[in-house]
């Protein structure tokens, strides 16, 4: 949807605080940007609206015109125009703003509105927050204490419904919990375009299931646990795990593709238990893909590289199996490092005279969030200069140069080689250092094998499709035995001879801000959460694998220049 | 009017007798005049919609988006649910042709190229007669793509629902005939006129009603909107069922005549031995009226405001009057209930009706009607408390108004109306009965 330039803005007066939205802004966004809560459990920013909650009731009115003259009516009273008031409630939900929209959200009526919705809502709610996954996060625990009576009046037996259907792989319902708010329902439908859930029976024993023959299994299920304004929907990761409150949350960024969705990874004393999307309008909403919630398990994966030798002597065997090779020296870099990474590896490149390979990784593209390159960063890689072109899924040169003896050691950071098309008699031809987290055919032949941190123990920054620079935080700290890839990077650098590098992440960035002009306005620690749009013109004739994802439209992709 | 002919003996719902009685006719003059004039006269007719809220028929197809360049679908409303309400089936049974003339005059006057009939799931042999009628209708060009040679087509189909209460709201009838769950939509912004079946203009429309546009455009506007009292035109079928002497449906012009004159001259009064105690005159869901209660107030009678002091027996049947006394016309289904009636057991009975009709869309209908059913039916199985009235008043205050459409309005006013009129049964039922075993925290181990 192309939006005008400048949106057309009305002004709206919500509890006598005026403010200007764009028009078609509904009222509870409207609201929040006042300051002034309005209640809801079924309007998701993200999601069509179906108003069915009824939470959200405010008063609305209108300044008074007389019919005919058209002219404003003043309450002489106040001395300002006077404003009819409608006199039944509406919801929040549905209504936009309009020019002169008066909207009450404080009155004793929507205040008995409110609580009348929150006592109907919790009269057949077990009540298991104790034992509930959602507590401490819950939409119906918060608005029940904000706005809600505070006792029961009910006597009555609960409705009884099924209380753990597996409604796919990942995700598991208790309908009792379930307040019917049809969010899940509209997102498999308008995001994940998979419309397998619905309700069965009517009223208030309505059940959530799946459609007859289906199940809630596309890669994108997850997203209906972290919308579910109850603890309805659960996860199966996540089920009985750990209790919300007790995790810290860190800004991340998904690494399974270059959309590069932006997420929050929630960890506790050094172990991540889950990982959730984060809100950026311009790159994933508020969705990310169920496989990107997993890639946290790889921290504590069995074959995770360690050394018991310090990162000095690492680097001084490293530095002597690259000496004695001088001059046949070839570095495959990685699309799956940070912007950071990529810049020293050029500078180690540069430090040992070597050509620098990349591994192109690709994959179908699912249209929403997951795009056909699956590397994070290659776009990284093209403005540190790591890379001129688009890199190829595999290593034919790199396995010339080495058939032919040009090549006789090689610098792998974070690849394995024979995934990218070297035979395993092809790399006993040559000396490996490795940089790499975790245990491949690779690190198993490398002379050097310098372990190294997953994206989870580490900060920097990534470049997705869009040439947009995404930064992420450390969340949970490196186990013994692994080292800091810039760190590491930067001494290895030096022992060749090369530039003497920060491998502190802001020391380094004042660096990348002076050598790399698309870097130059910003730095790590003024870039936005959101990101910054990176000028992309210099590689404007490059053809970008991507095809078109969530607010993404590939400019000069293969598959847009085929259409 | 429309039951001129219905109980004649000899009177059956094919064709051939229809035509025998002058039936389209009217069809076949009003395809020679032009759609603006038809509207007109139905706008000067003052019809008001006899399918419960009473919305003045012309005005409803004044509000339609003529512009859109969309189709305009027509809906015949013949989901008829409401408790106590019986009319539009007789019709259909006994005099189809009529409904389908008035069905295809609405849709000359309103350039609708297709036409539905939503029967409710209950009315199986309804639907067959309408099918059936609809066939014959064809085969004579009354209905079809070419009609009666002038070049207008349109087509009518049955649908039948599944059964469901809340299909006879117009935007839930409309999510029912596009194969969805009848949840109702929210207005704004979906108006059926704006945006009704497949997102394009819609006019919905109730059995009865289109019948009347038959014979207004017979009688023209004017004529008919000398029938019955300003404001409450035309005439209108009354179902009477409950503890009278002769319950049935009567016809008569709006207005002119009263609860009493209904219910003692035209009903014969109380069965034998007993008194009225309690009438709902126009479906379940109106709010109850108590015999024996007097209604003050002024009203309009032509220009002027006279004050009127009614017993319940002096109440006119039309719109206007029962709604100044609290109460709606709605779809003419007048209930009577006689001294026989404990008012607790009939507000069960009511409730549980509309529990088990909420859709479940919206919380407070589905979470409210459900409760107060659960209060009354606790209460009748004796283990009523003394707080329970004004729980169950508190119950429906929170719905009424609060929801979606207007069944929050529909199962709220009955509990409300039972206990601001009936408090006292309630209240006795409460303290005559034990009261409610609570566990104490032994049981609960």
């Amino acid at each position: 949807m192309i939006q005008p330039a400048k949106p057309d803005l009305v002004t709206v007066n919500i509890d006598g605080k005026e403010i200007a939205v764009p028009k078609g802004t509904n009222v509870i966004d409207a609201a929040r940007q006042v300051g002034v809560d309005v209640p809801h459990y079924c309007y998701h920013p993200k999601l069509s609206v179906v108003g069915n909650c009824r939470m959200c009731l405010v008063e609305l009115g209108m300044p008074a015109v007389d019919p005919v003259s058209k002219a404003p009516i003043m309450d002489p009273a106040t001395g300002r125009q006077k404003v009819n008031w409608i006199p039944r409630p509406q919801i929040g939900c549905a209504t936009y703003a309009s020019q002169g929209l008066h909207i009450r959200t404080q009155t004793a009526q929507i205040k008995d509105c409110r609580e009348g919705v929150t006592e109907f809502l919790l009269i057949n709610h077990p009540l298991d927050c104790p034992i509930c996954d959602k507590a401490g996060e819950c939409m119906l625990q918060e608005q029940s204490t904000g706005y809600g009576r505070g006792y029961s009046r009910f006597i009555e037996n609960k409705n009884v419904k099924p209380k753990r259907t597996l409604l796919g792989p990942r995700v598991v319902l208790d309908d009792e919990r379930c307040i019917l708010c049809s969010r899940c329902i509209r997102f498999c439908k308008e995001v994940a375009k998979d419309d397998v859930l619905g309700f069965i029976d009517r009223g208030s024993y309505s059940t959530l299931t799946c459609y007859p023959g289906k199940a809630l299994e596309n890669n994108y299920s997850l997203n209906t646990v972290d919308i579910c304004p109850v603890g309805a929907l659960t996860s199966t990761d996540f089920r009985f795990k750990m209790r919300v409150w007790f995790l810290k949350q860190t800004n991340s960024i998904d690494t399974e593709s270059s959309v590069g969705a932006n997420t929050v990874v929630w960890s506790r004393e050094g172990v991540i238990h889950r990982i959730t999307p984060r809100r950026n309008d311009e790159v994933n909403d508020t969705w990310m893909a169920d496989s990107g919630r997993l890639l946290y398990k790889a921290v504590g994966a069995e074959n995770r590289l360690a050394s018991k030798e310090t990162l000095d002597a690492l680097i001084a065997s490293a530095a002597d199996v690259l000496t004695d090779a001088e001059g046949a020296i070839a570095v495959v870099g990685s699309g799956r490092s940070s912007v950071e990474e990529q810049f020293l590896t050029r500078k180690l490149a540069d430090a040992v005279k070597a050509r620098v390979f990349l591994v192109a990784r690709s994959g179908a593209g699912d249209g929403i969030l997951i795009s056909s390159d699956r590397n994070p960063n290659v776009r990284g890689a093209l403005i540190t200069g790591l890379i001129d072109k688009l890199p190829s899924e595999r290593l034919d040169t790199l396995a010339g140069g080495i058939d032919s003896g040009e090549i006789k050691a090689v610098i792998s950071v974070g690849e394995d080689l024979t995934s990218a098309g070297i035979t395993p008699e092809q790399l006993g031809k040559i000396s490996i250092v490795h940089f790499g987290t975790h245990a491949n055919s690779t690190s198993d032949a490398a002379k050097v094998v310098v372990p190294t941190l997953t994206v989870f123990e580490k900060a920097g920054t990534f470049v997705n499709q869009q040439f947009r620079l995404q930064k992420f935080a450390k969340a949970v700290p490196a186990k013994p035995g692994m080292h800091d890839d810039l760190d590491a990077l930067s001494r290895l650098t030096a022992a060749m001879g090369g530039a003497s590098l920060p491998s502190d992440l802001h020391e380094l960035w004042e660096v990348l801000t002076k050598e790399l002009p698309a870097l130059a306005t910003t730095t790590y620690r003024t870039l936005p959460e959101t990101g910054l749009l990176l000028d992309a013109t210099p590689w404007s004739g490059l053809r970008f694998p991507e095809g078109e994802t969530l607010h993404f439209k590939p400019a000069a992709s293969e598959e847009g220049v085929k259409a | 009017m429309i039951f001129k002919h219905i109980d004649e003996v000899g009177y059956t719902p094919d064709i051939d007798c229809y035509l025998r009685h002058g039936g389209y006719e009217i069809l076949k003059n009003a395809v020679t005049r032009k759609p603006e004039e038809l509207i007109d006269q139905v706008k000067k007719s003052g019809l008001r919609g006899r399918g419960g809220a009473g919305f003045p028929c012309g005005v409803k197809w004044g509000l339609v988006d003529r512009k859109s360049g969309k189709p305009i679908y027509l809906i015949v409303n013949a989901d008829e649910s409401e408790p106590g309400t019986f009319k539009d089936r007789y019709i259909i049974h006994q005099d189809p042709h009529q409904l389908i003339e008035g069905t295809m005059i609405s849709c000359f006057a309103n350039n609708v190229k297709q036409a539905y009939i939503y029967i409710r799931g209950e009315f199986p042999i309804g639907a067959r007669i309408l099918e059936q009628a609809i066939a014959e209708a064809r085969r004579h060009n009354f209905v079809g793509p070419n009609i009666l040679g002038t070049g207008y087509g349109c087509e009518i189909y049955v649908h039948r629902g599944a059964g469901a209460y809340i299909c006879g709201e117009e935007t839930g009838l409309i999510e029912s005939l596009e194969g969805k769950r009848a949840y109702p939509r929210i207005k704004p912004p979906y108006f059926p006129a704006v945006l009704g079946l497949y997102q394009c203009p819609t006019i919905v429309n109730n059995v009865e009603t289109l019948c009347h546009v038959k014979h207004i455009v017979e009688i023209g506007g004017e004529a008919y909107s000398k029938i019955g009292t300003p404001n409450n035109t035309g005439t209108r079928i009354l179902c009477v069922s409950g503890h009278v002497r002769k319950p049935g449906y009567y016809e008569y012009e709006v207005g002119k005549i009263t609860l009493g004159q209904l219910l003692y001259d035209v009903c014969g009064g109380p069965l034998p031995g007993r008194t009225f105690k309690a009438i709902i005159p126009g479906g379940s869901s109106a709010k109850v009226l108590k015999v024996g209660e007097r209604y003050k107030g002024k009203r309009k009678v032509g220009a002027e405001m006279v004050d009127y002091d009614w017993g319940i027996e002096d109440v006119p049947m039309d719109f206007d009057s029962l709604a100044m006394i609290g109460s709606m016309g709605g779809s003419g289904g007048v209930i009577v209930m006689d001294d026989s009636v404990n008012m607790v057991e009939a507000l069960a009975n009511i409730n549980a009706f509309y529990s088990h009709e909420s859709c479940g869309q919206c919380t407070p209908c589905r979470e409210g009607s459900l409760w107060m059913k659960k209060i009354t039916s606790r209460m009748v199985y004796e283990e009523a408390r003394a707080e329970d009235g004004a729980l169950l008043k508190s119950v429906a205050d929170q719905i009424a108004g609060r929801t979606i459409c207007a069944f929050g309005e529909a199962c709220s006013w009955p509990t409300q109306s039972f206990i601001a009129k009936f408090g006292d049964e309630f209240k006795g039922y409460s303290e005559t009965k034990k009261q409610p075993k609570v566990p104490d925290s032994l049981e609960l181990i």
